[in-house]
């Protein structure tokens, strides 16, 4: 397994478990054995995810990564004491922070719900070969962390203008939509990973899915608002 | 090995086999015998520093893993003890047995008898033997070894106290024509020496290390840049001096070595520990051996090969590989093995293929509907887990996991009878997922998936739990610390066994042709080994005609005579009914993966399409072009491969010269190009005996750094200085200077350089300057690599899979390499490495059908968003977007795909999945990594 193969969900759910530090080992920068240098994508995705430690208030460096041979024993030794070194000295994770006994798992939980839309969001930089030493400090800001979680799209159906043609639900990848003929659909917040799918495939002519930043979306409709009454139809009764 | 008869092709050879007194299908390896055995005998793997038995298994990782008994035995020398036989429980001990006498049929023979250590003893000025403290670098290298005598721990003999201040003496028993040692340089010792330095300063950061030297040869690939990096640590000296070994001090029973540096005279100092660079001496049953085998060796001891057929001894159908054919490092002899058993193949081909049998496994079981079921098996590895990890408690610890049915421990899981054992256990217990705790999945994953198939379980139904290298081995101190990680590492384990998931391998059909991209020596001697060995070759060559760079070559210190090997092979190639040839030709597309490659091929003959199985990559390298030492002003400066031209042509402004000066590394060995071209020094040498030859007044001075004459070409060496070829060393901080100078109106090419040795500055007009020009890597190497999707090193040339254990592969499969792509070589080296390559082409192209691996990615349709982040992540090309009624969905090519899962970390939705390393398997082991934590918390 390479290291690109580490996914920021994987980071997470450690800190979720209680971790108060994470360490991740990859080969040396450049020095890849295939033609792959997944070990850059690793970095970035590093990189990413203490941006979003400090921006829920944890201390970025309870996560690391170290660029090694298997023939560094030593540097591999020396860099895990060192880590555990500042670990213990940062102490437990949140309590440490500040943060109280619930507040750290629900703010973690709630970046773990959502990395999709962080992946989707940070695509290009996450892809990014940082070669440069110099780039890598800055290549995610704060403030650009902060607008991240400022801007989370809220994506919901409009009742008024659902036609319950099916098609946003059957391309919805988490199965986050319910609905059938004639039942106007709805958006599961919960499941919702905010791909933006259900978006680009509701028809030009219906646009019934809209996406709220900044605010909570609107309360979705009752179970009884949800028949869907054809208007030519209800016309001609 | 008594005697061989027959011809090529059809050989019958006698063997004895000398009696072991195990037997070889009952011994387990337990080695409960080698506890109880009174008779203790000097082991000889660790160099006799420590004491084995009788009957002993002769290293730890011995295959196979049996004992055996000596002749130190006491019943064998007084028919006394037998207790060997009374703790056997499999009653494997048999006495009885006799020499046997094996008769065998073979068509070829491969001498791969090796060398023999250079035995310092008999010289007294080494004092080895005499003072304690002296050893050799073999004894050193066991010291070193965790499995060695000390364990790992650098002690000295005397006292077993750690050395502080460590000398290594190098060029013990070669470069030398003294009585009783050997006047060539063994080649390997500057760098297995530098590697001791780097080791004992990984044992000991405060370790003084100093090295006293003559050259430093660091001819080979990133040899440079391991030597400056030695050179650069802390603590470590390089002193360019002869050395004697004066005394043993009185009690500390240090060691005090005289040496003489330029700046200092002569000075002596005292050392804790001082190690011999031992040189390689031929094996020590040379001479029986080549008469029995009815070969011949040269003066050396060595094997006598043909430079121009170096695999081949003096008798037709028996072949030579490895150190026998005269000192190499391990990358070498690993090549020179493919060569040889490509040597084989082209003789024998006709017959590949008639003694193979099929390998039948059970009929896999569907476990599809049943709850994981997990085997631990918990690996002792003798004493390397076992000392450190408390493995009786590890395996009580795994039965208490869930979805654990069965545990055990298992003294070595790798021996053959502990992995028939998890088969049967397997079985038995209806395992359908299996956890080993032992050693790295690196080496025995393969073996242990084997099992698996032998219980008719899915191989990936394995997972391996790594309590040695990531646990034993470096805590072994902290014994309970040790034992609990160990438990941790395997209740990781098998929180991901219990959700490893059936997955399938699939076979692809073997295109059966090869394509070799280059028409130099090692492309067409590449081309020829595949073609006889009766597959088709298109040999793609981008100039007009084929003979590469070794056109521009005429001699070789080796006696060859190289535009006649080049004619030959040119013609060999083009009389070869199933090598295709193509020149002027250039590629402008290559696409497929291994056994399906598909290659189109600009040429003379138009434009085609050629479907291959294997790829070779043989493109050679070019020289760089000097700027200093007024190269292009001036007609007298050439390179050297331009004075050998003018040598070969008889122009008199070389061979009527007066004066010539040649200067060494130039445009390598420096911050730019940071590598030795490993030919020149040679070159050098060569051209200064030609030119003496011819002229035996003309006066040759070489300007060098370190002559890289290697191997038997030191002899060469020594002759040039017999014959009066001036040689000036100087240091790179104070390069030779080269002036244009008017006297008495003549215009004169004044070279000066400060000889160290003499303490001033010397000048010479030469009527000619030859500069060795570095070998440099080819120009549109970055495009070939670009095009077959392999990589090049950091100094850009070819970068092989593995330096050791893949010298002639690419990493990505199907593309193999040869030649001076891969590096500088001398065209001996370069014939041998081209049919090494020959040799692993044919591993491939032998078979219909290669194996894809089943741990590859997967897109799971439905969740798919097409957005193509994966698409970017990819860099084999692996994925593609395919249109579906639900919009466009991405599409993985199981061929292409490596399994390295960037694709899988960038998906969005979870729709692209690593299959063996899914997001399901890895929260798996991430929670049960913090379960024991989480539950300490909760107590």
């Amino acid at each position: 397994m390479c290291s690109g193969r580490v996914d920021l969900a994987h980071v997470i759910r450690a800190f979720q478990n209680g971790m108060d530090g994470v360490y991740i080992g990859g080969c040396r920068l450049n020095e890849c054995n295939y033609i792959t240098h997944g070990n850059y994508d690793a970095l970035a995705m590093v990189l990413l995810g203490k941006r979003i430690l400090e921006h829920i208030g944890l201390n970025p460096d309870r996560l690391r990564i170290e660029f090694m041979t298997s023939a560094d024993g030593i540097l591999f030794a020396d860099g895990v004491n060192e880590f555990v070194k500042t670990i213990r000295a940062l102490g437990p994770l949140g309590r440490s922070e500040g943060l109280a006994e619930g507040e750290t798992a629900a703010r973690l939980s709630g970046v773990a719900k959502l990395v999709p839309w962080i992946k989707l969001a940070k695509r290009d930089k996450l892809a990014a070969r940082l070669t440069r030493e110099d780039d890598r400090e800055r290549h995610f800001t704060a403030a650009e962390i902060e607008a991240l979680f400022r801007e989370v799209p809220a994506y919901f159906i409009d009742p008024e203008k659902c036609q319950a043609c099916t098609i946003c639900g059957r391309r919805c990848p988490v199965e986050a939509i319910d609905g059938g003929k004639n039942r106007i659909h709805v958006i599961d917040q919960e499941r919702c990973i905010k791909c933006g799918t259900c978006l680009a495939v509701c028809p030009e002519r219906f646009q019934a899915v809209r996406v709220a930043v900044g605010a909570p979306p609107p309360p979705p409709p009752t179970e009884e608002q949800r028949t869907l009454v054809r208007r030519k139809k209800a016309a001609a009764d | 090995m008594d005697r061989i008869a027959g011809q090529a092709g059809d050989f019958t050879v006698t063997l004895t086999r000398k009696p072991r007194y195990v037997l070889e299908d009952k011994c387990t390896g337990c080695t409960t015998c080698v506890e109880y055995c009174p008779a203790l005998c000097p082991d000889a793997f660790n160099q006799e520093l420590s004491k084995s038995k009788a009957i002993h298994i002769y290293y730890a990782q011995a295959i196979p893993l049996i004992a055996y008994i000596d002749e130190s035995c006491l019943y064998l020398q007084e028919k006394k003890c037998r207790i060997c036989e009374a703790v056997c429980k499999n009653e494997a001990i048999d006495f009885r047995q006799k020499p046997e006498t094996i008769e065998i049929q073979v068509g070829a023979v491969i001498l791969a008898p090796g060398f023999e250590p250079f035995d310092p003893r008999p010289v007294e000025r080494y004092g080895y033997g005499r003072m304690a403290n002296v050893v050799t670098s073999m004894d050193f290298e066991r010291l070193m070894c965790a499995t060695g005598p000390t364990e790992g721990e650098i002690r000295r003999p005397s006292d077993g106290r750690h050395p502080r201040n460590l000398a290594w003496v190098q060029c013990v028993g070669s470069r030398r024509v003294t009585p009783g040692e050997n006047s060539y340089c063994s080649a390997v010792c500057c760098t297995y020496t530098q590697k001791q330095v780097i080791l004992t300063k990984d044992h000991d950061p405060e370790a003084a290390c100093t090295v006293f030297h003559n050259d430093i040869r660091s001819f080979g690939k990133d040899f440079e840049r391991f030597a400056r990096r030695t050179a650069g640590l802390s603590g470590v000296r390089f002193i360019r001096s002869y050395v004697s070994i004066v005394r043993e001090v009185p009690g500390s029973r240090n060691v005090v070595l005289r040496y003489a540096t330029p700046a200092d005279g002569v000075r002596e100092e005292e050392f804790d520990l001082v190690v011999l660079s031992v040189g390689l001496n031929p094996p020590a049953d040379a001479m029986r051996l080549a008469e029995r085998f009815g070969i011949e060796l040269a003066p050396s001891g060595f094997c006598r090969v043909d430079p121009a057929d170096p695999l081949q001894t003096s008798r037709p159908g028996i072949f030579v590989s490895g150190a026998f054919q005269g000192p190499m490092d391990i990358p070498e002899s690993v090549f020179a093995a493919s060569a040889a058993s490509a040597r084989c193949g082209e003789l024998l081909s006709r017959r590949r293929g008639r003694l193979t049998r099929e390998r039948t496994y059970p009929a896999e079981k569907d476990t599809g509907a049943e709850e994981p079921r997990v085997g631990v098996f918990v690996c002792h590895c003798g004493a390397n887990i076992g000392r450190v990890v408390d493995v009786p408690s590890t395996v009580d610890y795994a039965r208490s996991l869930p979805n654990v049915v069965y545990a055990q421990e298992q003294l070595f899981s790798c021996a053959t009878n502990c992995a028939r054992e998890i088969t049967e256990f397997a079985r038995e217990k209806g395992l359908n997922r299996v956890v080993v705790a032992a050693c790295s999945p690196r080496t025995l994953e393969p073996l242990f998936r084997d099992t698996l198939r032998e219980a008719g379980l899915n191989q990936y139904f394995f997972e391996m739990a790594n309590i040695r290298e990531h646990c034993s081995w470096v805590h072994a101190m902290e014994k309970e610390a040790a034992t609990r990680k160990a438990k941790d590492i395997v209740r990781m384990a098998v929180a991901r066994a219990s959700r490893l998931e059936p997955l399938q391998e699939f076979p692809l059909p073997v295109n059966k042709a090869a394509l070799v991209v280059g028409g130099g020596v090692a492309g067409m001697s590449c081309a020829l080994s595949i073609a006889a060995q009766g597959h088709p070759v298109h040999l793609v060559e981008k100039e007009d005609r084929l003979g590469g760079l070794a056109r521009r070559l005429h001699t070789s210190l080796d006696g060859m005579d190289i535009p006649a090997l080049v004619e030959d092979l040119v013609q060999q190639v083009y009389r070869h009914p199933e090598i295709h040839v193509y020149t002027g030709a250039s590629i402008t597309s290559s696409s497929g993966y291994i056994g399906n490659f598909l290659t189109r091929v600009s040429s003379d003959r138009g434009t085609v399409e050629i479907r291959h199985g294997a790829t070779v990559i043989a493109t050679g390298a070019a020289l760089y072009r000097p700027t200093e030492y007024r190269y292009g002003q001036d007609e007298r400066v050439l390179t050297l491969l331009e004075l050998e031209e003018a040598i070969a042509r008889g122009e008199q402004r070389v061979v009527g010269a007066g004066r010539i000066v040649m200067i060494q590394c130039v445009g390598c060995r420096n911050e730019e190009r940071n590598w030795c071209s490993r030919v020149c020094c040679s070159a050098a040498i060569k051209n200064a005996l030609r030119l003496k030859e011819i002229n035996p007044a003309v006066d040759v001075t070489i300007l060098y750094r370190d002559m890289m004459t290697y191997g038997f070409r030191e002899d060469a060496y020594r002759e040039a200085a017999e014959r009066r070829v001036r040689f000036i060393r100087f240091e790179p901080s104070d390069p030779p200077r080269v002036e244009a100078v008017e006297e008495d109106g003549t215009k004169l090419l004044r070279v000066s350089v400060n000889d160290e040795i003499l303490g001033r500055t010397l000048a010479v007009d030469a009527d000619v300057l030859a500069l060795a020009a570095a070998v440099v890597p080819a120009e549109d190497a970055p495009e070939i690599a670009g095009l077959f999707k392999v990589a090049l090193g950091p100094d850009g040339f070819f970068k092989e899979a593995h330096v050791k254990l893949r010298p002639v592969e690419f990493a990505t499969d199907g593309v193999f390499l040869c030649g001076m792509a891969h590096y500088p070589k001398h065209l001996p080296e370069t014939l041998k490495q081209a049919r090494g390559a020959a040799g692993r082409v044919l591993t491939l192209l032998s078979r219909d059908t290669i194996v894809a691996s089943g741990a590859i990615c997967e897109v799971a349709e439905r969740k798919c968003i097409g957005c193509g982040a994966c698409i970017a992540a990819c860099t084999y090309g692996a994925i593609e977007f395919r249109e579906t009624a639900s919009g466009r969905k991405a599409v993985v090519n199981p061929v292409i795909c490596k399994g390295d899962g960037l694709c899988n970390a960038k998906c969005p939705t979870g729709a692209i999945v690593l299959k063996h390393f899914t997001d399901e398997e890895l929260f798996g082991q991430i929670d049960a990594a913090a379960a024991e934590a989480a539950a300490a918390q909760r107590s």
